[in-house]
C-alpha cells in the first residue's frame, strides 16, 4: 500500500509538545535494524546476538537520561504504555490505591481513575498543593489502619506538564510522600521533561520514571519505563519473558537503538539547546502578550510564572475560541495546538486548565505553542506576524461576548 | 425563479456529517473548482449509535475527504449543543412537549455558530448534504425549497434559515434524488456510498431509547388518563413521555374504540383520551415564528412533520410585535408588504411572534413544541413552533 503524503510540512511548527522531528542521526542509525539487521534479539545466534547487542547498548544512554543503570530501563511501545506499567504494574504486584495529580496526561490520570484512585489539587500555577498530598495520604493511611480504606501504594506526579509546561517540585514531593506513606512507590512521568530538563537530578528520589521517543527527538512506538530496585511491579505484558520478564513481546528493535540515539544527543545538546529555545520562547512570548487581551497562562493576575518548560507557551487569548484560531494560524502556516485532542479529532475542553481553576471563559481562548529543537527565528517571526491579524478577525466576528439566545 | 449561482470558484465549507449525502455534496463542490474544506461537528459528548456524533461518523467524514484531497476539521461544539438542543429538549419534555431537536440543531448550530464560524474563518459559502434548495423567489427573495427528491425533501427542518443565512449556504444534492446521490458515490468510490440514512435523534441510542435518555435527566411521574368528559380511565407510567396524537402505549387498545392523546397537562399530570374526531382541531398557534422575507398573513401551504402533507390554511398574527400596525388580512394570500421591512424580527430565533394556524380542513391535533411549516407552491415562507 502506497501512504500518500498530501499536505506539506507547515511553514512554522509549533506543535513540538505533540511531537517532534526525530534527528537525522536517529533516523540513520535505525535504518540498518529495519533493512539487514532484522534478527530477533532472543535468538541464539549470530543475528539474534547482533540485534541483543544493539539493545542492551541503547539501554545506556537512556538509563543515564533517567538517572538509573541500563538493567533497570524496560523498553515499552511507548509513554502511554510506561505510564499504564507503572500505575497499574504497582497496583496490580501491591494492591491499594493510586493519587496522581490533577494536570497529569490521560495516561496516567485514566488508569488511577480507573482503579479507584484519587486526584491530587494544584493551584493556580499548576503547581501540586503539597499539604492536600499529605493530607490525603494521612486520611487513606489512617483508613487503611481500620480497615475502612485501602492504603495509598502508588504516587504518580509528572516532572513537567504537557500543556502548561508547569515544572513541579519532585523532591519536596517525594518527602511529602516518603514522610507521609512511606510505603507508596512514587512515579514520574518525564515525557515532556526528558528533552529539556535534568531528569536524572529531578527525579532522583522517584523510583518509576515514563520515558516517550517521539518527544525526545527519536521515534514513535517506543517508550521506557526506569523502575528502580526494590519496586514490586506486575507485568502487563506476559509471553516470552522479555526485558527480565517485566514486558514481553518481541524487542522494536529499530525503535530501541533510535530512543538510544536519541537519549545521547539529548545528553550532548540539553543545556545549549535549552538555552536558545528558551530565549526564543521568551521573545515569542514576549511579543504576543504585546497583544491587548493576551496572557500567559500560568502567571495569571500578574503573578510570576512558575518554573516551566523553556519550549512551552500556553496563553489564552479573549474574545477567540481556540478552535477557530487554530483553523486561521493553520492557513497561515502556523501549526500550533489548544488542548488535547480526542478520538474524533474534536478539540477537547482542557482537564489541565480546569484543575488550575482557569475561568472557562479563558481557556476558550487557550493556545499552546510549543518550540522543539528545530525551531528557528524565522519560525518565531513567522508567528509574531501572523498572529494579531488573526486574533482581530476573529474577535471582529465573536459572538461569545453578545451570546444570542 | 432561479437556483442559487453557481458562478466563479469559492472558498466552501462542507459540513460532512459522515453521510453520503454531504459526502455527495462535497464531491460536487470539488468537482465545480471550488476550494472546498470539510468540517464534522462534534455535537454530543455521550452515547450516540450515529449522526454527526460518533468517532465511526467522523472517521467516514475523514476518510472521505481525504479521498476527496480536500482538508477536513472537525469543530467541537458540543458545549453549545448541551445549551441549545439537549437542555431545551429535556426541559421541553419536563413540560409536556414534543419538541424537535433537529429543528433546534439546525437553527442554533448547523446554520447559526457554524455559519459564523465560516464568516469569521473567510468562507463564501457553508454547504450542507441536505434535500432541499435555495431559490430566489419571483420577489427577490431567497428561501428554501423542496428538495427534487420529494421522499427525501428535507425543506420542513430547514424552515428557520433568514435572509443572511440563506445569502450563504448551498445545498448541492437539492437538484438530485436519493438513487442518483447514491449512484455518484458509488461511481466516485466514496466509501459512505451504501450508509444507511440516518434516522433517528443523534443523542439517543437504539439501546437506551427516548425514555432511558430521559429518566436520568429528568423525573417522570406517573399520570392520569380522562376522557374529554373528564372521567377517569386509566393511568400512564410517565406523562412526560406522552405525545398528544399517541395513540399505543395508553393501555387502552382493548376498548374498541381508539383512543387518542388530545392533551397532555403536565402540572396535574394528566392526560385527556378522545376519539378520532376528538382529536380533530381546526385552528393551532405558533409562536417564535421566523419568515424567510417579511411575515406572511393570509393562506398558505401548512405542513406539521416533515414529510406531512401539505394543507391549505390562513395564517393570522396573535399577538403582534409592540407597535405593530398590522392591518387584517385581506386573504389574497400576497405576502404583507411591511413598509418598514423589519416587523416580526426573528434574529434571535427566540422571538415572541405568535400566529395563528386557521386549517381549511380540520386536522389531527398538533403536539406543543413541533413545528409548523409554511409554503407556497414548494418554496418555504417560515413556520414556528407550536405552543
Amino acid at each position: 500500500m502506497e501512504v500518500t503524503i498530501g499536505v506539506p510540512p507547515p511553514e512554522a511548527y509549533l506543535d513540538h509538545a505533540a511531537s517532534t522531528p526525530a534527528r537525522p542521526e536517529v533516523v540513520e542509525a535505525m535504518l540498518p535494524w529495519l533493512a539487514e539487521h532484522w534478527g530477533n534479539p532472543t535468538g541464539a545466534h549470530a543475528r539474534g546476538r547482533a540485534a541483543r547487542r544493539a539493545v542492551d547498548e541503547a539501554r545506556e544512554p537512556v538509563a543515564e537520561l533517567l538517572g538509573c543503570s541500563g538493567g533497570e530501563i524496560v523498553f515499552t511501545s511507548g509513554g502511554t504504555e510506561a505510564d499504564d506499567l507503572a500505575v497499574n504494574g504497582v497496583l496490580d504486584a501491591v494492591g491499594g490505591m493510586a493519587l496522581c495529580s490533577a494536570i497529569e496526561h490521560h495516561a496516567v490520570l485514566d488508569p488511577v481513575v480507573h482503579r479507584g484512585g484519587a486526584i491530587v489539587p494544584v493551584d493556580r500555577r499548576g503547581v501540586l498543593d503539597c499539604a492536600a498530598l499529605a493530607d490525603m495520604l494521612d486520611a487513606a493511611g489512617a483508613a487503611a489502619a481500620t480497615g475502612d480504606g485501602p492504603d495509598v501504594t502508588v504516587v504518580s506526579v509528572m516532572v513537567a506538564n504537557n500543556e502548561v509546561g508547569t515544572i513541579q517540585p519532585l523532591t519536596h514531593i517525594a518527602e511529602v510522600v516518603a514522610r507521609h506513606a512511606p510505603a507508596a512507590v512514587m512515579h514520574t512521568d518525564a515525557v515532556q521533561a526528558a528533552a529539556w530538563c535534568d531528569v536524572a537530578a529531578l527525579a532522583a528520589g522517584v523510583p518509576l520514571v515514563s520515558l516517550s521517543g517521539h518527544k525526545i527527538g527519536g521515534p514513535k512506538g517506543i517508550g521506557a519505563l526506569a523502575i528502580r530496585p526494590g519496586v514490586a511491579l506486575a507485568p502487563r505484558l506476559r509471553g516470552g519473558g522479555q526485558e527480565r520478564g517485566r514486558r514481553s513481546g518481541t524487542h522494536n528493535v529499530a525503535g530501541i537503538v533510535g530512543l538510544g540515539v536519541a537519549a545521547q544527543l539529548v545528553l550532548e545538546h540539553r543545556t545549549q539547546l535549552a538555552a536558545t529555545v528558551g530565549a526564543m520562547r521568551d521573545r515569542l512570548e514576549a511579543a504576543l502578550v504585546a497583544i491587548e487581551g493576551v496572557s500567559v497562562t500560568v502567571a495569571a493576575g500578574g503573578s510570576a510564572p512558575p518554573e516551566r518548560l523553556p519550549t512551552i507557551s500556553h496563553l489564552c487569548v479573549s474574545g477567540v475560541d481556540s478552535e477557530a484560531l487554530l483553523f486561521l494560524l493553520d492557513d497561515a502556516g502556523v501549526a500550533a495546538s489548544a488542548a488535547s485532542s480526542c478520538a474524533s479529532g474534536a478539540t477537547e475542553s482542557s482537564h489541565v486548565l480546569a484543575a488550575m481553576g482557569v475561568p472557562a471563559a479563558d481557556a476558550r481562548g487557550s493556545l499552546r505553542l510549543s518550540l522543539g529543537w528545530t525551531t528557528d527565528d524565522t519560525t518565531i517571526d513567522r508567528v509574531i506576524e501572523v498572529m494579531p491579524a488573526a486574533v482581530a478577525r476573529l474577535r471582529l466576528f465573536d459572538v461569545s461576548s453578545s451570546e444570542r439566545s | 425563479m432561479t437556483t442559487a449561482p453557481t458562478g466563479s470558484p469559492r472558498r466552501v465549507m462542507v459540513a460532512m456529517s459522515g453521510g453520503v449525502d454531504s459526502s455527495v455534496a462535497a464531491a460536487l463542490l470539488v468537482a465545480a473548482g471550488h476550494d472546498v474544506v470539510g468540517v464534522t461537528l462534534r455535537l454530543w459528548g455521550g452515547d450516540s449509535d450515529s449522526g454527526c456524533c460518533s468517532v465511526a461518523d467522523v472517521d467516514d467524514a475523514r476518510r472521505v475527504a481525504q479521498q476527496l484531497d480536500i482538508d477536513h476539521h472537525v469543530f467541537n461544539m458540543s458545549d453549545e449543543f448541551t445549551t441549545h438542543v439537549v437542555g431545551p429538549y429535556v426541559a421541553d419534555h419536563a413540560a409536556g412537549r414534543t419538541p424537535n431537536p433537529c429543528i433546534e440543531c439546525n437553527r442554533h448550530l448547523k446554520f447559526d455558530r457554524l455559519l459564523h464560524r465560516a464568516r469569521a474563518l473567510g468562507f463564501d459559502s457553508v454547504a450542507t448534504g441536505h434535500h432541499a434548495r435555495v431559490v430566489t423567489d419571483a420577489d427577490g427573495v431567497r428561501r428554501i425549497a423542496r428538495g427534487a427528491d420529494a421522499a427525501k425533501d428535507q425543506s420542513y427542518v430547514l424552515y428557520m434559515l433568514d435572509a443572511d443565512a440563506l445569502a450563504m449556504i448551498e445545498l448541492p444534492v437539492g437538484d438530485m434524488t436519493k438513487d442518483r446521490v447514491r449512484v455518484m458515490a458509488t461511481d466516485l468510490g466514496l466509501r459512505t456510498a451504501d450508509k444507511p440514512d440516518s434516522q433517528d435523534v443523534c443523542f439517543i441510542t437504539s439501546t437506551e431509547g427516548r425514555r432511558g435518555f430521559l429518566e436520568t435527566r429528568v423525573e417522570l411521574h406517573p399520570g392520569r388518563l380522562v376522557d374529554t368528559d373528564g372521567n377517569e380511565v386509566g393511568e400512564v407510567d410517565a406523562v412526560e413521555l406522552v405525545t398528544v396524537g399517541q395513540r399505543r402505549g395508553l393501555g387502552m387498545s382493548g376498548t374498541g374504540d381508539h383512543r387518542f392523546a388530545v392533551a397532555v397537562d403536565i402540572t396535574t399530570r394528566t392526560v385527556t383520551v378522545g376519539s378520532r374526531d376528538q382529536m380533530l382541531t381546526d385552528t393551532t398557534v405558533c409562536q417564535r415564528v421566523t419568515w424567510s422575507g417579511a411575515a406572511v398573513h393570509g393562506e398558505v401551504l401548512a405542513q406539521a412533520s416533515a414529510h406531512g402533507d401539505p394543507l391549505a390554511a390562513t395564517v393570522t398574527p396573535v399577538a403582534p410585535v409592540a407597535a405593530s400596525t398590522d392591518s387584517p388580512d385581506d386573504g389574497d394570500g400576497d405576502v404583507d408588504s411591511h413598509d418598514d421591512g423589519d416587523v416580526d424580527s426573528h434574529d434571535d430565533g427566540d422571538g415572541d411572534s405568535t400566529i395563528e394556524v386557521r386549517w381549511h380542513q380540520p386536522v389531527r391535533r398538533i403536539a406543543a413544541g413541533q413545528s409548523v411549516v409554511f409554503y407556497r407552491n414548494d418554496m418555504v415562507l417560515g413556520g414556528g413552533v407550536v405552543v
